[in-house]
This record gives C-alpha cells, structure tokens and sequence, in this order.
C-alpha cells in the first residue's frame, strides 16, 4: 500500500498541473448538482419554517358561488375565527390630466383578520390594518403603483367607487408572486363590494372563507367531512398539509430538473476526464510495463493509477463542493419572485455529500474505463514497443463497468425525477445524444480520410488530417460541444416557439382584445360604442351560466356518490358557461354527429354539441340525454355533435353550445372580441369602455405577452444558469483535450518546423481544426436542438414549433468562435518550443 | 534441474497467431539450454532472429507456446503473471536497450522501486551506495531528462542490482550509447556481475561485448544455429 501511494504521488509529479485540470472537467457539474441540492434544502426548511404562513389559515375553503347558508352554519359551529374574501378580475381605472388609464386588476375584497399565520407585508406597516378598519381605501400592487406613477393618498376607481390608495401590498401568505404578475392584486375592504357594482350576476366572483380553527380541531378531518356533506357543492380545500405537500412536489420537480441539467455538465465532465485519463494512460504504458518487470503484479500498477483516479476525483468533488456553495449564495437572488416565501442561506452538509458522492462515484466510475487498460499491460512492451499494440481480447470486466455505468446514470436519473419513466427517458436521450454525436464523429473522421481532396492546400489538408489520426480528439470534443449546444439552443428555441405560439393567438387579423363580463343590457350600447370607435367587435358571444342536472338519467348528487363512478367530479360539480348560436366558429370543426342551429322553443329534449375532452371524461356518446339546471329551469338535451376546439386563441370559446331558440330568454351575459393594431388605439378603447361600463373587464394580448416572458425571463435565467455550467464544462473539457494531446503536437510542430514550416502555416493548420470542429458540433447541436423543440412543442406545449433562424445562426457563430479561441489558446506557444529541447526529451 | 541451474530453458518454442495468408509466425523453436548460477551467456544474431523473445521468455515476461522455463527453481510455465511478478521482483534484474527509467522519479527514487515494491524501506543508504557505485554519486535527485545517456543507463544498471538478483537479465546494454560509454558500461555490467555472483544473460549485437561472456548462443529464424563456450572467464 505504501509503495502504491509513494508511487502514485510520485509519478503524478509531472503531471499534477494536467491533473488537476482533468479534475476541473468534473467540478461544475458536481458544483451544479451541490448547489441545487443544498438550495432545495434550504427551500424545504423554508417551507416547514413558514408552513402555516404559506397559507395564512388552517383551512382555506373556495367557490365559485356564494356560500350556501347551510355550509357558513356548518363553519360558524365549528368555532375559530374566519375571515372571508371575495375575489375576481376587474378593469381599475388610474384618473390623469391627461385622460384616465385603465389596468386589468384582481381584486381582492377581504374582511376578517387575514392572515391568522405569517405576515400581510405592505408599505407603509399599518397599511392591513386601515384596510381591516373600511371605508373607501385600496392597497395595490406594489408594481401599480410605479407602473402608474401613484403614491398614497391618490385614488383611484373601480365600478362605480373612487377609492383611497393607502399603501403598497408586498407579500400575502398563501400568493404566488408569479401569478400576481397577470392581474396585479387590489385589496378593498369586503363592505365596499356592493357600492362598486361589480360582482354582479355573470362575474367571475370567487369566494373564499380562510378558518382558524380551535387547536383541538383537525383541518383534515373538518375537511374529509365537509367534502362528504356537501358532495355536490364545488368547493375546493386548502390546508396546510396539502400547501405544504404540493410546494415540495413542485420543488422536486424543479429541482429534479436541474439537476439533471447539472448531471449533463457532470456527465461531460466525467467524459472529458476519461479521455484524458485514455490519453494519460497510454503516454503511462511504458513506465507501467517496467514496473511489471521489476516485479510489480498487474493489480499493483493499476492501484497507482487507480490512487491518482481517486485523487482526481477526490479534488473534482472538493473543489466542485466549494464552488457549489459559493453558487447556492447566488442562487436566492436568481430564483426571487419565483418563490412565494422567503428563504434563509444555509449549507446543507447533505446535500454537499450527495453533490460529492455522485460526482465521485461518476468520475471514478468513467476513469475505470481507460485504466483497466493497466491491468493488461504486458512487460514486453518494455523490451519492445509493438507488444503494447497487440490485440486484446475482450475485457469482461470493461464490459462489466460499462453496465455499472448506464445502471448508475439511469439510477441516478429515476432518483432524481423520482419516476421510472422519466429517469429512464432522459438516460435513453441522452445515449441517444450521445451516439448521434459519436457516431457523427466517427462519420466526421472516416469521410476526413476517405475523401478529403489532395488539391488541396497543405495546411487544410494537414488540419482536416488531425480529426481523423491516432488519439484524435473528434469524438470527444463534438460530444461535449454538441451536447452543451444542444441544450442550451433548445431553451432558446422553446422561447421562441412559446412567444410565437402567444404571438399566433393574435396573428393577422384573429381578435386581441377580449371584453368580459358585459351584462345583458350592456351589449347594444357597447357595440355602439365600440363601432363610433371605429373598432367593432368582430366576434360576441352571449353567455348563460347553468349546471348540470343528470346524466344519462342518473342524478348528479347520485353519480357523485357511487365509488364506482369513473368521471372526473369537477365535470359534474362545476358552473357551465354556455352559449347559443346556430353554426361553428372558425375556432372550431366538427368531429362527429350534426349542429341543429336552430330549434323551436317547444323542442322538448334540446340538441348540442359538446367540446371533444370534455364529451371523452364525461363518457358521453352521440344521441346520449344530458339534463341541465339553467338557473333553476329544468332543460333536457341530447348530445347531437362532438367539437374539436382550438382554446389557443384569445376569443370566447365554449364548452357546451346550444342551439338558438332555447337560452334567449334566460338571464345571460356577452363577450366580446376584436382586433385593434396599436397599443395605444387598444389602451384608448380599454379606457373609454371601463369609463362607459364599469363593471366591463378587458383582457388585452399584449399583457399577457408581457406577462409570460416576465415569467419566462425567471425561469429562463434558473435554466440559462444551469445550461453555463454545461457549456462551460464543454470549454474546461475542450481545453483539457487540446493540453492533452498538447505533448503529441508538440513532437510534430517541432518535426515540421525542422522540415521547414512557418509559425503562420503552424497557426493555420490549428485554425482549420478547430474551426472544423467547432462548426460541427455547432450544426450538429443546433440540429438536435431543432429536433428537440420539435418534439417539445409537439407533445408538451401542443403546438407548432417555430423556425428561429437567427438563434441558430448565432448559436453556431458562438460555439465555433470559442472552440476555435480555446483551441488556439490552449496550444499557444506550441510553436515556441525549441526543437533540440524536444529531441533531447525523445532520448 | 541440478542446483547449479539458474535458468533452464526446454524446447522453448513461441508462435504469434497472424491474420497473414502465411498464417500463424514461429519466432522461436524448440530452444534448450541450461545455465549455471554465477554463469554468464550472450545471445546474439540478426535483427528478428528471436534473441528479445527468448530474453523476455527466460525472464518470464511472456508465456511461451510450448516447453519450459525454470528460473531460480521456479516453473515460470505454472506461475500465473502475478506470481511470475514475484518471481521477478525476487531473482531478476533488468538492464533495456533503451533505458526504461521511470521519467517521473528521480535516480534515486528509480533505483528504490524494486525494493519499496516488496514493502521494504530503510534501503535508501544501499541505493546511493550503488549509484555511487555506478558513479552517479552527484546525480541522486536528477531526473531521468536531467541525465545523459550512458548516465541513465548505470541508474538503470544500480535499479537492476538493488534487489540482489540471481538472474541479470540485459537487453542491448550498450545498444544506444557511444564507443567509449559502452565500454565504461560493458565494465559495471560485467564487474558488478562478479562482485555479486549474479548470473547473467545478455542479448546483444556486438560481438566484442558477447565475448566477454562464458558462452554464446547463436540464433538465426528463431532456432538454434551454435552455442559455444568462449575463451574468457
């Protein structure tokens, strides 16, 4: 053992330097895989820290209708405290001398002492408390207020109330900041609901009642038996059990991610160790053979090697521990807004050992690979170099490793997205990857040799013969180029094909402008209003609220409590807003059965038509009797005709359609759609519509794109993050290839430099190399990005992928500018050295 | 074999399997000899006559196709490599034509691995003893590239010697060096051989050096073709 190790430091002696940079292969990924696991730690305390701050209450009970009598009975004999909340989205208008402004707001109408747990954060601190006491005063959205210009004391209005602002709102238990970013949140207090007019008949009010219960009551258990009682009421339940349970899937989950994302970089890496360690070894052939001679037995000259793998792996996971400390610190600042609580910095030794224990067992895991090569060294070869060519025959033990290696990736994988298919998917893509690029490698070398033309230039010749020659390092360099291409360019193009896709909802002449919420008597003078405008809407829809009654003859309530019932409860529970009209829009085809587009008003069992998904988990067939409750009349109706539904536009699309002649009389509400050019003309008709018609609320296409690439801007910085680690690897493992093979380069500069080659045809023949093999893995990575979004945007985001050419012309600029920069970079000075120092080393 | 044999050799005969539509290549047939302790031998002949595949055969480093090798007693044929790893690290030294000092260790350090290599330390004052020896008294923290040829083979020469073998074994000694080192080398090997009784087997080209040895084998394609006692003691 002692010799092992003597031998081990001392034959590392000279080359300690290539050592340690071979270890850098595999520090960022272990610093990624650090990093993320001691921040996810960090964010599991934060959430048992501020469990019952996450949600503000005990229990949090939801719906869509006001409360029926007999459930606030139920509640108020449970004791506590409760504290209701009415809450919808509305149009806020921001008075100015220059002419009113409008702003789509969720307001948020509160009574009671929320929160019970956790802060009310707002500007200035007594703020929750002058809203708890009433009156005409509102607390906005921190964002409102800048975005707007306002401070306390101004006033604003909405529906037919002028209210006070008296402060900013910054964090409520129980938000998403994500979420706040689409409707910014308005708190008024619940007793100034009525005056404003707003939450009338058709509006999208949702109720909410948060309990503090009495410390001997259970929130699970009121829960269980509030859901038996009020089966076919639509309430849903918070606790903060559930909160907690649903935060940390959504934490694995993203965590899971990225840490694959830093397993790719550690996967790099621990390639690029393997094949300078293949390298190292080779050059190491000759003193292991006169080790064997002298009498050391083959387990022996491997354990010296083995020892400065270790070593290797050893430094890699320290350093890569260290720096993925140092990254965590930043990790807070790049994920802020993203998370709903706050989150305090702590190293989670855990995490650091699970970071260093998997990049360890990696690294050491591809270093094998080259070294059981040791193993079969003969001591021939230092009487002879040629035995060291000899054929081997196969290794079972290689072959053994090989299997350890995909099962430890794949386990890794499973462990991490904690799903067989995940795990297993993401170890077949990336071996699919992987042999895409190996394969196009040795297709690149093969086709260098075969068929490079000998007219050409000595310097291209001699370049293009570089990627095809012994040691070369072809294979190597477009994997670890082409994967960190890939991955990053499909982040890229997933933006871009999530941006057109919002885009496209209002692409040439399609509506991008919706106004909701109109009441009955409202349409005629708004479409008025809107064609003095000189925008009229191109598209309305009436709408008539209404639930469902039976179906198939069998009752709701029935249906709800048979076990055996198989379709979904929020199906039969929910409100449905339909509509009437006599044909399809052009949003919509027809799968099957007929559209009746008008019935007489005697009809007795009533034709319509229902969405595709929603027939599917409903189980209905054509011809099958669905009875409705439309606002206490019995309607019975049939399934006449399936639809198929384009939901990715912004105009009214419906579940159910009926056809005229029924609904005209009953109590009903409009939307309507149009199409307006410039941001201004639509801020213009916004204002003088929600000036006309308070209670009218827009949705406008610009917000949203705003808001999604707010969102997107977040996470993509969390992803491009962890994509720099691969990259980066990428560049460690190209600059450790080209110092690897640096000794090799330095024997021939010196052999064509004595036969009389210039420093500028030297530099050249680097230039064609690199500059060949950054192009490749450029093209290669970019095409398999292009194929990954494709497949992206096909089976996750259901949509049409979208062509962006510019990214990949940059992508490919940028990776072959910097492999060609590394490559140079790491072989400067090879022209420099001395021929006789070179010789003189030969003997 | 009597106990006066050191080595033995018995109908020693290597083939490599060849993909060549000549098939399979005899570099070595049917060899027999057997060499007393403290005896020394030369093998000489043409380039690929067989002389390094006998050489690596006798000193185990490879296994032949049929027949026997015995070295200091041992079966090398029954050994597997570790044991025959053994059997190297306690009887035999090696002097290569080129060399093959460890460029990473010093002199010093490159003389001591036979020893440490069995576990073995407080040898350090031996090893500079027979660098002093070799005279390289001076140049014990060199570096095999700080050295000069014929310096590093006298390293190479006191490493063989540091684990007293029985069994010198010497490929070209002097095969790489000039006129006048080859003659100071053929000395140390020669002298050193004396003063530790050490059997030794030298492959060489020239024959002024193979005669300085108490026998000569002769090889041509692999066999055989004299072996004589010479003149020199």
């Amino acid at each position: 053992m002692n010799f092992i190790l003597k031998m081990a430091w001392r034959d590392s002696r000279a080359a300690r330097r290539r050592l340690v940079l071979f270890s850098l292969s595999v520090v960022l990924g272990i610093a990624a895989l650090v990093a993320i696991g001691s921040f996810s730690a960090n964010l599991r305390v934060a959430i048992d820290d501020q469990a019952r701050g996450l949600l503000g209450a005990d229990l949090v009970i939801t719906s869509r209708q006001a409360f029926l009598p007999e459930v606030t009975a139920h509640l108020d004999g449970l004791g506590g405290e409760q504290a209701r909340e009415a809450s919808f989205s509305s149009m806020m208008i921001f008075p100015s001398p220059e002419g009113d402004r409008t702003r789509l707001v969720q307001v948020r109408a509160v009574e009671g002492r929320f929160p019970f747990y956790g802060e009310f954060q707002a500007r200035p601190g007594d703020a929750p408390a002058q809203l708890a006491a009433g009156g005409p005063v509102v607390l906005l959205e921190e964002t409102l207020l800048s975005q707007f210009g306002l401070k306390t004391g101004d006033t604003v209005r909405l529906g037919r109330v002028t209210f006070t602002i008296i402060g900013a709102v910054l964090k409520v238990p129980g938000d998403s900041v994500a979420i706040t970013q689409l409707a910014p949140r308005a708190f008024i207090p619940l007793g100034q609901l009525p005056a404003t007019e707003l939450a009338g008949p058709g509006s999208l009010v949702r109720h909410r009642i948060a309990l503090k219960l009495p410390p001997e009551v259970d929130p699970a258990a009121v829960e269980r038996e509030m859901r038996q009682k009020f089966i076919t009421e639509r309430m849903s339940y918070d606790t903060v059990e559930e909160r907690k349970r649903d935060l940390g899937r959504v934490l694995e989950n993203v965590n899971g991610f990225l840490s694959l994302v830093g397993f790719v970089a550690l996967f790099l890496g621990a390639i690029g160790v393997a094949s300078a360690i293949h390298v190292y070894i080779r050059q190491k052939i000759t003193t292991v053979a006169v080790l064997r001679c002298l009498g050391a037995s083959a387990r022996q000259s491997f354990a010296v090697y083995l020892v400065q793998g270790l070593g290797l792996g050893v430094l890699g996971s320290v350093l890569g521990a260290a720096l993925g400390v140092a990254v965590q610190l930043a990790l807070p600042a790049a994920m802020a807004g993203l998370l709903p609580f706050d989150v305090d910095f702590f190293v989670s030794w855990t995490a650091v050992a699970r970071g260093m224990g998997a990049g360890l067992v990696i690294c050491v895991l591809f270093t094998l690979l080259p070294l059981l090569a040791v193993r079969r060294v003969s001591p021939l070869v230092a009487l002879r170099a040629a035995f060291a060519d000899r054929p081997a025959r196969p290794d079972p033990w290689r072959i053994a490793l090989g299997v350890l290696l995909v099962a430890a990736i794949a386990g890794f994988a499973v462990e991490q997205t904690r799903s067989l298919v995940l795990g297993l998917g993401f170890t077949s893509a990336l071996a699919a990857g992987f042999a895409v690029l190996a394969g196009l490698a040795k297709a690149v070398a093969w086709a260098a040799r075969r068929w490079l033309p000998r007219g050409l230039p000595y310097v291209v010749r001699q370049g293009v013969a570089n990627l095809h020659r012994p040691n070369n390092r072809t294979v190597l360099l477009l994997l670890a180029l082409g994967l960190g291409t890939f991955l990053i360019t499909t982040l890229y193009l997933t933006r871009t094909t999530l941006l057109a896709q919002i885009q496209g909802t209002g692409g040439a002449g399609r509506p991008n402008l919706l106004f909701f919420d109109i009441q009955d008597d409202q349409i005629g003078p708004l479409n008025t209003l809107l064609r003095e405008a000189g925008h009229p809407a191109t598209q309305q829809a009436p709408i008539v609220t209404m639930r469902l009654r039976s179906l198939r003859g069998q009752a709701v309530e029935d249906l709800l409590k048979q076990p055996e019932n198989r379709i979904p409860g929020w199906t039969l529970r929910r409100e449905y807003r339909s509509t009437y009209r006599a044909d399809l829009t052009d949003t919509e085809t027809l799968l099957s059965g007929e559209i009746v587009p008008r019935v007489a008003p005697e009809e007795e069992i009533v034709p319509i038509t229902i969405e595709e998904g929603l027939a599917r988990d409903m189980q209905l067939q054509l011809g099958d009797e669905v009875e409705f409750d439309v606002q206490g009349v019995a309607v019975r109706t049939r399934l006449a005709g399936i639809r198929k539904v384009d939901w990715q536009r912004l105009q009214p699309n419906f579940f159910i359609v009926f056809p005229e002649g029924v609904l005209e009389e009953a109590p009903q509400f409009y939307v309507a759609a149009l199409r307006i050019d410039t941001a201004a003309d639509s801020a213009r008709l916004q204002q003088a519509v929600v000036r006309a018609f308070p209670n009218v609320s827009a949705i406008d296409l610009t917000l949203l794109l705003e808001t999604f690439d707010t969102i997107f801007g977040k996470v993509a910085l969390v992803v491009q993050f962890m994509a720099f680690f691969t990259v980066a690897t990428g560049i460690i493992v190209l600059a450790g290839a080209v110092l690897t093979g640096r000794w090799q380069r330095i024997r021939e500069t010196v052999l064509l430099r004595t036969l009389g080659a210039t420093r500028r045809q030297l530099v050249q023949i680097q230039l064609v190399e690199y500059a060949i093999l950054g192009v490749l893995a450029a093209l290669v990575g970019c095409l398999l990005a292009v194929g990954g979004n494709l497949l992206l945007a096909k089976f996750v985001f259901k949509t049409a992928a979208t062509p962006d050419l510019l990214t990949l012309g940059l992508a490919v600029l940028a990776v072959s500018v910097i492999t060609l920069l590394t490559g140079l970079l790491s072989n400067r000075g090879v022209a420099d050295h001395p021929p006789l120092e070179i010789l003189r080393q030969e003997t | 074999m009597s106990d006066e044999n050191m080595l033995k050799v018995e109908r020693l005969t290597k083939t490599y399997a060849s993909q060549a539509p000549a098939g399979a290549l005899t570099v070595l047939r049917e060899v027999n000899f057997s060499l007393p302790a403290g005896a020394s031998l030369a093998i000489v002949g043409p380039s690929g006559s067989g002389k390094t595949t006998l050489l690596g055969l006798c000193a185990g480093l490879d296994t032949p196709t049929d027949g026997k090798v015995l070295l200091a007693g041992a079966d090398l044929g029954a050994l597997d490599e570790d044991a025959r790893a053994r059997v190297r690290n306690e009887h035999v030294g090696f002097v290569f034509q080129n060399f093959q000092l460890i460029p990473t260790l010093t002199a010093l350090e490159n003389v001591l691995v036979p020893v440490e290599l069995r576990g073995e330390s407080g040898r350090e004052a031996e090893a500079r003893e027979l660098l002093a020896r070799v005279g390289l008294g001076e140049r014990f923290e060199h570096y095999p590239v700080q050295l000069s040829g014929g310096e590093q083979q006298r390293v190479a020469l006191a490493r063989a010697f540091m684990n007293r073998p029985k069994v010198l074994f010497c490929d070209e000694p002097t095969g790489n060096l000039d006129g006048e080192t080859a003659a100071a080398m053929a000395e140390l090997v020669f002298g050193l051989n004396r003063e530790r009784g050490t059997t030794l087997v030298l492959v060489t080209h020239d024959l002024e050096l193979a005669k300085r040895c108490q026998r000569i084998i002769r090889l041509k394609g692999g066999a055989v073709i004299s072996d004589s006692q010479t003149e020199t003691p």
